[in-house]
């Protein structure tokens, strides 16, 4: 009989803010510019050069955590975190210890533990054939990237499936998106993810070892790499082993998991206050002016669109992560019924680029919802509206497309194609009732489209005795 | 030339009787042909003349090799930094060129800063002009020799725990150490940055506050700078009437030579003369000043010093095997000096985890003590006097066996930097024919006053260094 083991999953998101300058200096951000053109003495590490904060980031940074519901510090301080690497200009990151900007907090299901502040390393390019640094010749540093402001954000492990941390992090995404603090864009590096991950077994209140995958950079991999880790722990267990406290990166090629460092080798930073800078103490304006720059958030639109407007979860989901479609779902719905309104504004959204006035959409909605066009008419006045615009009523009557009223119309057309096809009713009286549809076809064509399917297919099966 | 103050001569070249190209060369040659190492690097010729009616209108000015000068040679005194030519200049500098000042040359130091002597430094000990058989103090021991031979008419340095005040001391001039945050720090390679103050060396009490005047104010490259809240005014005080002036016990008996005390004492005599009260007091956590200094200062050099690899600028051990390591470790290893890699060490072992409480949180709350120490004292006393260093001017190589032996050189200095406050050092008589420093301290933001204090201490004292011009 074998345990069932349960995942536990917190993950670590670095992401970069979107601010005109870097964290502790003047140069302005960059991506793909010439190596090493976006430095200064201070970014450098030049001897005798001290950061100065910048306000942009201190405010993306409260902001976020308003956005997710975190307690703003009154008072936080930065601290130096002390190790030796190229990237590494100073030998020390500036960075948030033990006194961090935002704690608690919690977007959809799962907590926030904590965001802070620092600053990012430069980068590091391997030059060989695989582009890590096992098995490059040599090494070179782009010190571009070094000093561009990050927001740390460390959940509690409340995540319990791979599927689960790639979603939420989908939500993150677009939140932090939606905010306009960052691009939040995982192939440039602007959005990255770290997962801790343990097992324990099924209804245990106790954590399991933990290991730190590092690196994923797409949402994909992420959940590839957890899911990878998930069965490699399991397996481990399950064999009598123990997990082992480690670093580890995942390699979506191969699919397998391998060490970058074990908690042997792992680094003691040294941390302590950074004195070259003063304590962060937001004043009430601060945090007046970052509350009111937060737009309504994917979360609190979706629930709304559902008890607002009724609309199903996918639909107002869908809505809140494409918020152009939300406003303009919001204004088309305010002159007709809100969930058919969600239908025909899907419909237009999957024709790719088109645009409709939303009262003209509306109209065209209500003239639906009163049957006084089909849907498929709809369709028909929806690509009209779309190639020239015009009022829904108005088209509608110039091409014929209302609906038919008079049912003795249709029973003519109906009997009229009941006589045209007697092979297909042939096949039909013989015990084949799909060919029915072979009626439908030129009966929906006679008619534009005006005749309601339901009643196509009742007064069919009336005129052949069905 | 030789005989003016800066102030003296800024007003000749702005009266016209006195021309400042000239009055360049002057110096420009004595430092050249200092003979007391005081210079690494002195400058060609003179640099375009500002107009006179800036401050300074041309008076030259030595300046510490810590403080980076654009294009001109600024190596903290060190190997590893050697012929580095920063790409800027520090702020406190670029000041004084707004002043109207003009560079001479860059002075011998311990090797970033750390040390009393200056012994400590890469390119061979600065002698002291008043016996060249002796140390002239340190780390700034360049800037206060060059003021003492007459090679600079006044100099900058730096104090992160009695750097600029012990030096003046054993080189007879005026030393004063700012409260922290008065000046920029940008531009000053670092040592200790909650301890680093720049600073005056000169020949009179009138000069540092004309220099001290140009220096001060807050810099939006630095966070912790916050400048002074008056502008400095020259001094004319000629009394100390109602100046209530405070004795430690701590810093005034055990451990002060006798020649110094009985200095000290009667300088004390002179204030009351002058209208002074005299009392003794305690600053009960003084004692702990320096061990609580060798575990921050340290601690903070051991990160400060980090960026020094090799990787970007300054010396690389070309060539070294071992990788990446093995050039970090043969760099450091080949480009610091003895002195240094013991307070990285330290302070590395006062950081690391298990440790970081014990050592440098227990230093920071001693420093928290001893702060609070002074700020209680102001409730009764106006300043705090004490003799700047325990003795004069010790031999070349008396002391370098020993960093115990020579940190404690420090410990009447060491309290005031932990604190942040002011401190002057005046030069007030002489013990063997060497000469002995009277310290004043201060509130933090009490310049003027204090600079008052000095004048009527100093006119009344009529310490005459010319002695000492080579």
């Amino acid at each position: 009989m074998s345990t069932t083991y349960e995942p536990v999953i917190g993950l670590e998101i670095h992401v970069q803010l979107k601010t005109r300058t870097k964290m502790f200096c003047g140069c302005e951000l960059s991506f793909g510019e010439e190596p090493n053109t976006r430095t200064c003495p201070v970014c450098l590490g030049l001897p005798g050069t001290l950061p100065v904060t910048n306000a942009q980031a201190v405010q993306y940074g409260i902001m976020m955590g308003l956005a997710l519901g975190c307690e703003i510090a009154p008072r936080s301080i930065f601290h130096r975190k002390n190790y030796f690497y190229p990237d590494l200009a100073k030998g020390y990151q500036i960075s948030q210890y033990d006194i961090p900007l935002c704690l608690g907090g919690r977007l959809g299901d799962v907590r926030i533990h904590r965001i802070h502040l620092e600053e990012d390393a430069a980068k590091l390019v391997h030059i060989g054939t695989s582009g890590r640094i096992h098995g490059s010749d040599a090494s070179v540093v782009d010190y571009n990237r070094g000093g561009t402001p990050l927001a740390e954000i460390v959940t509690e492990p409340d995540i319990h499936s791979a599927e689960q941390a790639r979603d939420w992090l989908q939500l993150l995404r677009e939140t932090l998106r939606q905010l306009g603090v960052s691009d939040v864009n995982m192939e440039e590096g602007s959005l990255r993810c770290d997962a801790n991950v343990s097992i324990r077994p099924q209804g245990s209140t106790e954590l399991g070892t933990k290991t730190e995958l590092k690196n994923m950079n797409s949402f994909r991999f992420v959940m590839q790499g957890i899911n990878a880790e998930i069965a490699r722990q399991t397996a481990l267990v399950e064999a009598g082993e123990k997990v082992v406290q480690e670093t580890l990166h995942f390699d979506p090629v191969s699919g397998r998991i391998s060490s970058l460092r074990s908690k042997e080798e792992a680094h003691d930073y040294r941390y302590f206050p950074e004195p070259d800078l003063v304590p962060l103490v937001p004043t009430p304006e601060m945090l007046e002016s970052a509350k009111a720059a937060i737009p309504e958030l994917p979360a609190e639109r979706s629930a709304r669109y559902e008890h607002e407007f009724g609309l199903a979860p996918d639909t107002a989901y869908l809505f809140s992560f494409e918020p152009e479609w939300g406003d303009y779902f919001e204004k088309a719905a305010a002159g007709a019924d809100p969930k058919a309104t969600a239908i025909w504004v899907t419909e237009l959204r999957s024709r790719d680029g088109a645009s409709v006035e939303p009262g003209d959409l509306a109209r065209l909605v209500t003239l639906v919802v009163e049957r006084k066009v089909t849907a498929a008419a709809g369709r028909t006045i929806l690509d009209k509206l779309v190639a020239e615009g015009g009022d829904p009523a108005e088209i509608a009557e110039r091409e014929g497309l209302t609906a038919m009223e008079d049912s003795g119309e249709l029973e003519a057309i109906v009997a009229k194609v009941i006589a045209d096809n007697p092979d297909v009713v042939e096949r039909i009286k013989g015990g084949n009732a799909k060919a029915m549809g072979a009626l439908v076809g030129p009966i929906m064509r006679e008619t534009k489209g005006r005749a309601d399917g339901g009643e196509v297919n009742r007064l069919l099966r009336s005129a052949l005795g069905l | 030339m030789l005989e003016l103050t800066a102030a003296q001569a800024a007003a000749k070249i702005k009266s016209g009787e006195l021309d400042a190209g000239e009055y360049f060369e002057f110096y420009r040659q004595r430092a050249a042909g200092d003979a007391f190492n005081s210079y690494i690097w002195v400058a060609d010729e003179a640099p375009a003349l500002p107009a006179a009616d800036t401050p300074f209108a041309g008076v030259p000015i030595a300046i510490k090799d810590l403080f980076c000068t654009e294009g001109v040679p600024s190596q903290a005194g060190s190997k590893i930094l050697e012929d580095y030519r920063p790409p800027y200049t520090a702020t406190s500098v670029r000041n004084l060129q707004a002043a109207g000042g003009t560079l001479l040359g860059k002075t011998n130091q311990d090797e970033f800063a750390m040390g009393s002597s200056t012994e400590n430094s890469a390119y061979g000990p600065t002698l002291n002009p008043w016996d060249p058989k002796r140390v002239p103090g340190g780390s700034s021991g360049g800037s206060a020799a060059s003021v003492a031979a007459g090679t600079a008419p006044w100099s900058i340095g730096t104090d992160t725990g009695g750097s600029i005040r012990q030096p003046a001391a054993l080189c007879g001039i005026v030393g004063l150490k700012p409260t922290y945050g008065a000046i920029s720090r940008y531009g000053m390679i670092a040592f200790a940055s909650s301890l680093d103050q720049a600073g005056t060396f000169t020949r009179d009490v009138t000069d540092t506050a004309l220099l001290l005047s140009a220096m001060v104010g807050a810099d939006p490259c630095d966070s912790t700078s916050i400048g002074l809240p008056e502008p400095i005014e020259l001094p004319t005080g000629k009394d100390l009437k109602s100046i209530r002036l405070g004795v430690p016990e701590e810093l005034s008996g055990e451990g002060i030579e006798p020649g110094v005390l009985k200095a000290f004492n009667e300088t004390l005599d002179i204030a009351r003369q002058l209208g002074a009260t005299v009392e003794t007091m305690h600053l009960p956590h003084a004692p702990h000043g320096l061990a609580a200094y060798y575990l921050l200062a340290p601690a903070e050099c051991s990160s400060n010093l980090a960026r020094y690899d090799g990787v970007r600028y300054g010396f690389r051990a070309d060539n070294a095997p071992g990788g990446l390591l093995g050039m970090y470790t043969a760099t450091r290893e080949q480009g610091f000096g003895a002195e240094v890699k013991r307070r990285i060490m330290l302070g590395t072992y006062a950081l690391s985890s298990g440790y970081y409480d014990a050592y440098y949180g227990k230093a920071q709350k001693v420093r928290t003590l001893i702060a609070s120490d002074f700020t209680k004292a102001w409730e009764n006393f106006d300043f705090v006097v004490t003799p700047t260093a325990p003795g004069v001017a010790f031999e070349l190589g008396a002391k370098t066996a020993d960093p115990l032996a020579m940190y404690l050189n420090d410990f009447c200095t060491v309290p005031m930097s932990l604190a942040g406050i002011p401190g002057i050092s005046i030069p007030n008589g002489l013990s063997d024919g060497l000469p002995v420093g009277f310290q004043i301290a201060g509130p933090a933001f009490s310049e003027n006053r204090l600079l008052e204090a000095a004048y009527a201490l100093e006119q009344a004292i009529g310490f005459d260094g010319s002695g000492a011009f080579a």
